[in-house]
């Protein structure tokens, strides 16, 4: 019994974003907003590193020994041609870290795009088929979610060197993360969007498009798939953040990107050697940006999750 | 007559950075015991914020902005917030609509009704437990002191609903508020649990708030009714007075809106309080205009349009690994015919098969056996999808929920226009558009309304979206899944009159399926009463009506309520005139 | 019931037969076993006939029959890397990834879940809100870094904890345990923290939601309009109904807890089976990974299963009892 006068709303894109409840919490909410603005600057900064980064880290011509282990530009002994100062081989620490940011950003975005491709065509199928291949498709994701996704990236890993020939290592590990980070993922999508699916199936929506006589996989792409794409953004989000977290460990433990072409996570894995030294800086700072972003991400995400979750309004 | 529950002026709002909205205003209404007060009103009136905020009870932001409340004299709005909570369970107690969401799931109920007992009542636990079974007992529960150790969902719904009545009593209240306490139910429950409240009443002397969207409820049990309408009260009384002769226009057009279980009427009277009516339909030459032409019925047929020959289908329950595997028989060898041009109706209560018969004529369910016949046509035995096609072009269906049933990402347009695009029967997207304009404005919403998303209509007026989809391959056959349950009373006569308006037009035959027996006799030409998927009775429906043959038949028939009670001596609220 | 539980036992076992497939199919065919057993000059027919000796030249199946049998009693041969027996490898270090994983479970339990609890029941309290921020930056640092970073303050510049290693062990049998001294403890804390600050902020986020999820509930409006106490409300009626449904999540954290041990036990070299794994997947040393998939899986069925029959316990709807 819910026939309630609903009074009559823009009708254009722009109007009805502009009256909707997300931009409204959004411009009342000022953490979201310097978390935004930070995670806007970082990509901004990741895409267009070559331009942006004060030297080319990888260049080994622009790279000198003599300039090997300099602190920040504001101790003692610092340069400001390198504002946070320089690591073991003399690379410039921001330069490094902007391509790092960059790295540890597309390792991130590629395997969560790719564990959102796997997980909600399965959640669509499994979902909407019902029947056995419901039954074995969630039997292998809950086989699957029986273990921490560190663990199953390491095993990929771990699997892929056994099986690529020595050498190519590290020219593939930016694949071979990829993929070991987006198929420990994917199991959250598929498992949301079949109980979105099963829910959406029960719709008399679904029912009419049937009675008219839609073949099936019409009905799932142009009918459910536009209605379960809630709750993925919400977990593309969340796993975002996990991505970038679980990438960083990886090459932390040094079976993932290799130093030639280092992330963040590689970044803090040479940086430890110095930190009893007194080098703290070539840790720190990449430490710093990893911890930055990855909270920028997390801030977004949460808003997201609260700004969607019809209950809490 | 001293007055237990005391409410005058009365108002409620709750502020959102949308401006504040105004849920009640102004509201005097008071109770006495023994009596029961109805409070009636369509949703949105306002009557569930009164009982919370009688209780103290409103979510925030909701909040009293004036108004007072006297219980027994004494004024209780004001107190604070520990004094109100001895005062909830202990003076006042509260029933809600769904029973299932109503109980702790983790406990038994003993359990619960010691629990609330021991916080109001100065008894020992054994004494809590034995006064415990009494309660079972008295509510209506078989074998209580069993009965009171389970837990909630070893009950079936009516029984948990007597379980939450005692809960509301157990601390002997000396008001009870109850909200929509039998919605959620069936109408056979729905008796009892309104018996068993009035005999609570009759015996305990307390005095009741009964909320409610259903004039039949009130009219079985409310010995006065408050109707309210958009946060006020707009006229009160005995409620014989109200439904026989009422005052007020809004109270004039509920009651007319009721259908009437007693005889049958050409349309729903309207009187359109509320002006969200719809916009005015032009009358139409079916010859001329495109909704009466090319209805390829070029093959004519012998016999009834649509005959179903021992239909049964059966569901498996369980899965492979769940270790059930019983099968559950939906439809039980079921036949019947449908007429060139008529409208049958089938009716039940839930579980009763209806909605499965409706699937199973539109090719959605294979039966387990028996056939399906439209226009002499076996359409069990087509294999082919395309060939089914042709078929589901001539029978549409609209179904029960107003907000489920039309996808709310798609343009009104993309989705009346589906049907058109899919079976190609127009010639290029311009004549789909115009097409789709012109349906609207056929159903009463206008040809604006073609651009706008479904959240931005009522539920009344998405149910004339889903009307627009069905006629949209101009099919010969339509089925109306419980296609008013779901609406309020005024909504519901305004679109069961546009569904005789357009079947009368169209020539269009019709399957009406509710379980609402007034709206299937101001519907249906014929009957069928289903039930455990068996078709009990079938007859025309004034034979039905007059002259059941089938028991079952006469028990769904003595469940009706009865606000035009012309059968005399049949007992119950009010009396008899409108002849 | 009774079925319930057999079907669960008969589902743990087909998880491990599938985890054994896989962890198979490493040890056989990923890389090449005879390689990786004898020294270049080793001729051709001395491989041939060790291939022979090792049952590589079975029928698959059989060697899958074969695998199964010596793992469930624990063999798997030898590490390539390190030529010591996988068996006893695993044994050495079991007791240290099992002492720091069992504190870590309880700090994570016995703190996150009474701080979800309050930051649902006061939502705007300064303490919840400065909670909730805490629990922001528990997810966003990653695990390894907080490692750092209480190295160098507790173990660098205060030097009150030491910064790698177990401290001194007591041997109890089999077991090697560092509970019994007080290096041992010191050792434990850092790490211990570590390694729970991840497992707790999820356990504090996921107890807060559910939490106001049921204070929202039918039943529990019902119970107020009857005006039950609000301890009683919050703790008898609210709280069981949280716990339930977080039981299953809850469960498999702890389990995570032991694989996330890989990563605390590489920042403070603490000698466990993390670490071992980690040199294994560097040096590709497949019988140690096998043993150690096989190890853990084993350890989260036993989590999963023994959290699926709590759940039979705790939540009567499960016990199949008809209305």
């Amino acid at each position: 019994m819910t026939d309630t006068d609903r009074t009559e709303r823009p009708a254009g894109l722009l109007a009805r974003l502009d009256e909707s409840d997300l931009w409204w919490s959004f411009r009342h909410s000022p953490t979201v907003i310097v978390a935004a603005l930070t995670t806007l600057v970082m990509f901004a900064a990741a895409i267009f590193a070559p331009w942006i980064a004060p030297h080319d880290p990888f260049d080994l011509s622009q790279v000198n020994l003599l300039d090997a282990l300099l602190p920040p530009m504001w101790e003692e002994g610092g340069m400001a041609a390198f504002p946070l100062g320089t690591d073991d081989q003399g690379r410039d620490m921001l330069s490094t870290i902007i391509y790092g940011a960059r790295i540890s950003l597309f390792v991130g975005f590629a395997s969560v795009a790719l564990a959102m491709v796997i997980g909600v065509a399965v959640g669509l199928v499994s979902g909407y088929a019902g029947g056995w291949v419901d039954t074995v498709l969630m039997r292998i994701a809950d086989v699957q979610l029986s273990f921490p996704a560190i663990l199953i990236a390491l095993l990929i890993d771990g699997v892929a060197r056994g099986l690529l020939p020595r050498g190519s290592h590290d020219a593939l590990a930016f694949y071979v993360l990829v993929t070991a980070i987006g198929l420990s993922f994917w199991v959250q999508y598929a498992r949301t969007v079949r109980g979105s699916v099963l829910v959406e199936r029960r719709k008399e929506y679904v029912l009419a498009a049937q009675v008219t006589g839609l073949p099936s996989l019409t009905i799932l792409v142009r009918h459910i798939l536009p209605n379960v794409t809630g709750p993925v953004l919400v977990i593309a989000t969340i796993q975002l953040a996990l991505a970038i977290i679980t990438e960083a460990t990886l090459s932390f433990l040094g079976v993932g990107i290799p130093p030639t072409s280092p992330s963040l996570g590689t970044l803090i894995r040479i940086g430890n050697d110095f930190l009893f030294s007194g080098e703290w800086w070539i840790t720190i700072f990449p430490g710093a940006a990893l911890v930055i972003l990855v909270l920028a991400v997390n801030i977004l995400g949460d808003w997201l999750r609260d700004a969607l979750n019809p209950k809490l309004r | 007559m001293t007055r237990l529950l005391d409410i005058s002026g009365l108002s409620v709002e709750f502020p959102s950075r949308r401006g504040t909205v105004t849920a009640a205003r102004d509201i005097t209404l008071s109770v006495a015991p023994g009596e029961i007060l109805g409070v009636v009103g369509e949703s949105g009136a306002g009557k569930s914020t009164i009982g919370a905020a009688v209780m103290g009870l409103l979510e925030p932001p909701g909040r009293v902005s004036g108004g007072e409340v006297h219980l027994d004299g004494q004024r209780i709005d004001t107190l604070p917030e520990g004094d109100k909570r001895r005062i909830r369970g202990r003076r006042i107690g509260m029933i809600f609509q769904d029973p299932l969401t109503s109980l702790n799931p983790l406990e038994t109920i003993e359990d619960q009704l010691v629990t609330t007992m021991l916080t109001h009542l100065d008894l020992s636990e054994a004494e809590a437990r034995a006064r415990a079974v009494e309660l079972i007992d008295q509510v209506g529960i078989p074998e209580p002191a069993k009965r009171v150790k389970n837990y909630p969902h070893q009950f079936s719904g009516g029984m948990r609903q007597r379980a939450v009545i005692a809960l509301a009593l157990c601390a002997e209240p000396e008001v009870v508020i109850a909200d929509e306490p039998t919605t959620a139910l069936d109408v056979s429950i729905q008796a009892q649990i309104l018996e068993l409240m009035r005999r609570l009443v009759r015996d305990r002397d307390v005095g009741m708030i009964l909320i409610t969207h259903d004039m039949g409820v009130i009219a079985e049990t409310a010995d006065r009714v408050a109707v309210m309408y958009r946060g006020s009260v707009v006229e009160e009384g005995p409620t014989d007075k109200i439904l026989l002769n009422p005052d007020h226009a809004y109270t004039q057009s509920l009651i007319a809106a009721v259908p009437r279980p007693d005889r049958r009427m050409d349309r729903f009277p309207l009187v359109d309080y509320s002006g969200e009516g719809a916009a005015p339909r032009a009358a139409f030459d079916v010859k001329t205009h495109w909704l009466g032409q090319a209805r390829d019925f070029a093959a004519a047929h012998e016999g009834p349009l649509v005959a179903v020959e021992n239909l049964t289908m059966a569901f498996h329950v369980g899965g492979m690994l769940s270790g059930r595997h019983e099968t559950f028989t939906a439809v039980d060898d079921l036949s019947l015919d449908i007429r060139d041009g008529e409208v049958f109706g089938l009716v039940g209560e839930s579980g009763s098969g209806k909605s499965t018969v409706a699937r199973l004529l539109t090719g959605i369910y294979r039966p387990v056996s028996g056939r399906v016949v439209f226009a002499g046509v076996d359409l069990t035995a087509i294999g082919s999808r395309r060939e089914m096609n042709r078929y589901r072009r001539q029978m549409q269906m609209i179904f029960q929920d107003p907000y489920s049933s039309v996808n709310p990402r798609m343009r009104v347009s993309d989705i009346v226009a589906e049907p058109i695009r899919f079976h190609r029967l127009a010639s290029s997207n311009a004549e789909a558009r115009r097409i789709v304009e012109d349906l609207l404005e056929h159903v009463g919403l206008g040809a604006a309304a073609a651009k706008k998303y479904p959240h931005e209509f009522s539920g009344g007026q998405r149910q004339r979206i889903s009307i627009a989809r069905a006629l949209a391959t101009r099919p010969r056959f339509l089925i109306c899944d419980e296609p008013t349950s779901a609406l309020d009373v005024s909504i519901q006569a305004q679109i069961l009159n546009l569904l005789k308006d357009l079947q009368e037009e169209l020539g269009l035959t019709m399957l009406f399926i509710s379980h609402d027996l007034p709206v299937i006799r101001q519907m249906c030409d014929r009957v069928g009463v289903m039930k455990g998927g068996r078709l009990m009775e079938l007859a025309e429906t004034e034979t039905l009506f007059e002259a059941p043959q089938n028991d079952y038949t006469r028990h769904l028939l003595a469940l009706m309520p009865k606000i035009y009670a012309e059968e005399a001596g049949e007992g119950g609220g009010a009396a008899a005139l409108d002849a | 019931m009774i079925l319930f539980i057999l079907r669960r036992l008969a589902e743990s076992v087909f998880v491990m037969l599938a985890v054994a497939l896989i962890a198979f199919t490493l040890f056989r065919f990923v890389g090449d076993p005879i390689n990786n057993l004898v020294g270049q000059d080793t001729s051709l027919e001395e491989r041939e006939q060790l291939k022979e000796d090792l049952g590589l030249n079975d029928p698959v199946i059989v060697q899958f029959a074969r695998f199964v049998g010596d793992a469930a009693r624990g063999d798997f041969g030898y590490s390539y890397q390190m030529r010591l027996p996988v068996k006893q490898l695993i044994a050495e270090r079991f007791p240290a990834t099992m002492e720091l994983s069992m504190t870590s479970a309880l700090i994570a339990l016995f703190v996150g879940i009474p701080m979800g609890v309050y930051t649902a029941l006061r939502r705007r309290s300064l303490i919840a809100r400065s909670f909730m921020t805490a629990s922001l930056m528990g997810v966003s640092l990653p695990t390894f870094l907080i490692g750092i970073l209480l190295i160098l303050i507790f173990g660098v510049q205060l030097r009150w904890l030491p910064t790698f290693g177990r401290g001194q062990v007591v041997d109890l049998g089999w077991w090697t345990t560092g509970f019994l001294t007080l290096s041992g403890l010191k050792a434990l804390i850092m790490p211990a923290i570590t390694l729970a600050i991840f497992q707790m902020t999820l356990i504090v986020r996921l107890v807060r939601a559910e939490m106001l999820e049921v204070m929202r509930s039918d039943y529990v409006k019902f119970a107020r309009a009857r005006g039950l106490k609000p301890r009683v409300i919050n703790f008898s009626i609210a709280l069981k109904n949280t716990l339930v449904p977080v039981i299953t999540i809850i469960g498999l954290q702890v389990g995570s807890i032991i694989a996330f041990a890989i990563i605390t036990e590489s920042v403070f070299q603490w000698p466990g089976l993390g670490l071992l794994f980690i040199q294994a997947i560097s040096e590709v040393d497949i019988p140690v990974m096998a043993a150690y998939l096989m190890l853990i899986s084993f350890i989260f069925v036993l989590i999963n299963l023994a959290v699926d029959l709590l759940y039979l316990v705790i939540d009567p709807r499960l016990r199949g009892e008809t209305a």
